[in-house]
């Protein structure tokens, strides 16, 4: 005898319900996107809005491996600087620097990551303030080094990973290099998190970090990867916004708690546990949506973050309604 | 028999005394389990009552009624005879009922001063809080009772906890408590400590105070106490005066019908020797531990809470490092750094609380299964779902798990069923030894039958089996020896045959001699 049925077959669930929230929200944003804008279901119109959504969605699948681990990191926006800044500084417009800078940057990366990660480890320190103390030392230091206005170029080769569009590619018409990356990039992460044994212990020790200890499941470097997942994200982001917006001080500002929103919208589970990079993708698909339409209807910038707030409180609220339904 | 109050050394008529509490009838059940049936119990002014009973004897849950924690599902509660209801904590706290935990409910990080008047601060006649008289007021209450040397403006986490119960003690007189419970105050306590707050509870005696004593120390419960009320299974089974009653007659009472449950009887026939500890100790936990653990064997460990039982399985599973000693498993000695050292030599540990040690709520079932495997059930890393499904299934079914698919979260699953999916995951890692820390603890009367069925499968199929459990029943019913631990040390490891429950209650609370 049986105690439970053996018909259900194996099935790796990822969060539907959270998922469908975002798919949904995403839906209804890109409609009213193309009540007013019908060409926005143009290929080529929504290919560029994956373009230019691709930072964020990005951003959002490293942000969650850190929120699934049970944190936050908020030194995502300042690495995005550092990568902008650093990556004009060095490269100085010389295209033969490209890919070693590339390198370089994603060595800083790496850095700022396990220097997170062991802060959160070892210390114990909350995550929301060690990565606020980076957060704050990384944007010093970059803004430092390129004594606080933007200096040097971006060779062509260099922008083109954000801007170059791919022209007559069968199916799609038009197809973004950034979009290439953004696809990558999803997959990748999502394999990481559902499909390996990494992603399994990563969200145990989000969801009960003791239970996950007594498992044999090695807490502290769990903990430190996914610091490092995060900022290596926020290294391939800041690669593609240095692509199409070019070399600011102000270029990763904000984008730490729009990464994070995203995800909450994408039913991710603050202090960790749930979530998945679907609905991490959709979450920031939702978001940047909503940012293009208050673009059209011509709403001041301000507005924008208070429309962001109200989206993500409707997500978090709705997330806890739909748990307290479940249990 | 509580006429018998007469001869006791109560000061004026006590004959005449009533009860300043009264409980009739109370009963409150949880899900699955009848915490408490049908409970009467009286408390008198400047007298303590002695609460006394095994673990789950539904102590806790009738403190928590009287401080207005829990709503009783029947019965009343009566001050001064007129019936009364504690809808909340506050409300109990009104009728002047105060209780002093083991981990006491004041606040570290305000002075001792607010501590004491919290809720009741005196006001100036602007209706600001006047610290000078809260000030004042607490030098003064502490300072009746000797305890001069805690200064008001301390913030309550610089003190010890023998010097927070003095504050707690001192709020119960500031606020003119009439009731004082005290839940096992004595646990965290040294000689001396437990010596002056013994000096305290006389005070309150004479204060008029009626007080709740809850320990599990027999010694201390002759020491200070007037009467006794004996509970078992959520029953009050005695009540009478103290000095009065022998330990024995308590002890019988503690233990009741003896070991009657239906236990599943195992075949003991151990084998040789799977693991074997010597002089294992720990800086401030437990010293000197000595057992031997054959196979096809279920060895119990018995004790008080506290008695640094679990802290030696910590130390087997790699979770803390002894200090000294050996841990020698199949004939090789080991030293498990961390969990995952233990798993892989082959011991496993199921801990006490599920909820936050055992399992992963998050995860369906099949992945908590499957989380200490992974390195078997995944190729280079990557998830092999069928590998992980088939591993859960195999051992969930085994354990005749219920729930409606493998990959249903594990926290919608009740607690017996939780236990299983903890058992079976540290099944499917193939060990030699498990460990069991308070296996049936909190889960219902099914599911622990399924649970001991299964520990008996497992030593017939050659695994070692240690068994952690505060249950008497438990202990005497499953074990093939029992390694008795009171206040960190081996009291004696007694052959599970022919054994008296109360010879093995009376070492674990430290009576001494042959009288019990």
């Amino acid at each position: 005898m049986t105690a439970i049925p053996d018909t259900v077959r194996p099935s790796r669930r990822v969060s539907i319900r959270g998922l469908n929230f975002a798919l949904l929200i995403f839906v209804v944003l890109y409609a009213m996107i193309a009540v007013l804008q019908p060409n926005y279901l143009e290929a080529g119109l929504f290919m560029n809005f994956l373009r230019r959504a691709a930072p964020l969605v990005i951003l959002a699948c490293g942000q969650l491996y850190v929120i699934l681990s049970g944190g936050f990191d908020l030194s995502m926006g300042a690495v995005v600087t550092l990568v902008v800044l650093a990556a004009s500084m060095l490269i100085g417009g010389d295209p033969a620097m490209t890919w070693p800078v590339i390198v370089a940057l994603y060595a800083m990366g790496l850095a700022v990551g396990l220097a997170n990660g062991a802060i959160v480890a070892f210390l114990k320190v909350p995550s929301i303030i060690a990565t606020l103390g980076t957060m704050l030392l990384v944007n010093g230091l970059a803004l430092a080094w390129s004594g606080g206005a933007p200096r040097g170029d971006l060779p062509d080769n260099f922008r083109n990973l954000g801007r170059l569009v791919l022209r007559d590619v069968p199916l799609v018409g038009t197809l973004p290099v950034a979009v290439i990356i953004l696809v990558g990039a999803t997959l990748l992460a999502g394999w990481g998190l559902h499909r390996t044994a990494y992603g399994k212990r990563l969200l145990a020790v989000g969801d009960n970090p003791r239970a996950a200890e007594l498992a044999g499941v090695p807490v502290k470097p769990t903990r430190i990867s996914a610091f490092v997942v995060s900022a290596l994200a926020a290294v391939t982001a800041g690669i593609l916004i240095g692509g199409f917006s070019g070399v600011s001080v102000n270029a990763g500002r904000g984008l730490e708690l729009q990464a994070i929103a995203a995800c909450v919208i994408g039913g991710a589970q603050l202090l960790g546990g749930r979530g998945s990079v679907a609905g991490a993708l959709f979450g920031s698909l939702s978001l940047f949506a909503l940012f293009t339409l208050l673009n059209l209807l011509g709403l001041p910038q301000a507005l924008r973050d208070s429309l962001q707030g109200v989206i993500l409180i409707a997500a978090v609220g709705a997330s806890v309604l739909r748990h307290r339904r479940s249990t | 028999m509580t006429d018998v109050a007469t001869s006791h050394d109560a000061p004026a008529s006590p004959t005449a005394v009533a009860p300043l509490l009264t409980l009739r009838g109370i009963s409150k059940s949880f899900p699955g389990v009848r915490a408490l049936d049908d409970v009467s119990l009286e408390i008198y002014p400047g007298q303590v009552t002695a609460l006394i009973g095994e673990n789950g004897a539904g102590k806790s849950t009738l403190v928590k009624i009287l401080t207005g924690i829990y709503q009783p599902d029947a019965g009343e509660i009566a001050i001064d005879g007129r019936p009364v209801e504690f809808g909340s904590p506050h409300r109990a706290a009104q009728q002047g009922i105060t209780a002093i935990h083991q981990e006491t409910v004041l606040f570290d990080e305000i002075s001792v001063a607010e501590n004491i008047h919290l809720g009741h601060a005196p006001r100036t006649r602007l209706g600001l809080i006047d610290w000078g008289a809260i000030r004042g007021g607490a030098r003064k209450v502490l300072a009746s009772m000797g305890a001069g040397h805690i200064a008001p403006e301390t913030r309550l986490k610089e003190l010890s906890i023998a010097n927070k119960h003095l504050v707690g003690v001192a709020r119960a007189l500031s606020i003119d408590a009439r009731i004082v419970i005290m839940d096992e105050p004595t646990a965290a306590l040294s000689y001396k400590e437990i010596g002056e707050l013994f000096t305290l509870i006389e005070m309150l005696k004479a204060d008029g105070k009626g007080i709740l004593f809850i320990s599990h120390k027999f010694d201390e419960i002759y020491r200070i106490s007037d009467r006794y009320a004996v509970f078992r299974d959520g029953q009050k089974v005695g009540a009478g005066m103290l000095p009065e009653t022998p330990q024995a007659e308590i002890v019988k009472m503690m233990v009741g019908r003896s070991v009657d449950q239906i236990f599943p009887k195992h075949v003991a026939a151990p084998g040789e020797t799977v693991l074997k500890v010597e002089d294992l100790s720990h800086p401030t936990e437990f010293d000197g531990i000595d057992f031997e653990l054959r196979r096809g064997e279920i060895l119990g460990f018995y004790g008080l809470v506290g008695a640094g039982r679990s802290e030696v399985m910590q130390a087997l599973f790699g979770l803390t490092r002894p200090s000294r000693g050996s841990i020698v498993l199949d004939g090789q000695a080991i030293t498990p750094q961390s969990p995952a050292d233990a798993v892989n030599a082959g011991i496993v540990y199921v801990p006490e609380e599920r909820g936050k040690q055992g399992v992963v709520i998050g995860l369906p079932i099949f992945e908590n299964v499957s989380l200490p495997s992974l390195k078997r059930t995944s190729l280079h890393g990557v998830l092999r779902l069928k590998e992980e499904f088939d591993l859960a299934r195999a051992y969930t079914e085994r354990l005749d798990l219920r729930a409606s698919s493998l990959s249903q979260d594990v926290g919608t699953l009740s607690g017996g069923n939780q236990q299983k999916v903890v058992i079976a995951k540290w099944l499917a890692t193939g060990p030699k030894v498990i460990i069991l820390d308070e296996p049936t603890k909190g889960i219902d009367i099914g599911s622990k039958a399924a649970v001991h069925q299964f520990m008996g499968e497992l030593v017939a199929q050659g695994l070692a089996v240690i068994m952690v459990s505060s249950e008497l029943p438990e202990v005497m019913g499953m074990s093939d020896r029992i390694v008795v631990m009171r206040e960190g040390r081996m009291v004696t490891t007694l052959e599970n045959k022919d054994l008296s429950a109360e010879a093995l209650v009376s070492a674990a609370a430290g009576i001494r001699g042959e009288d019990a």
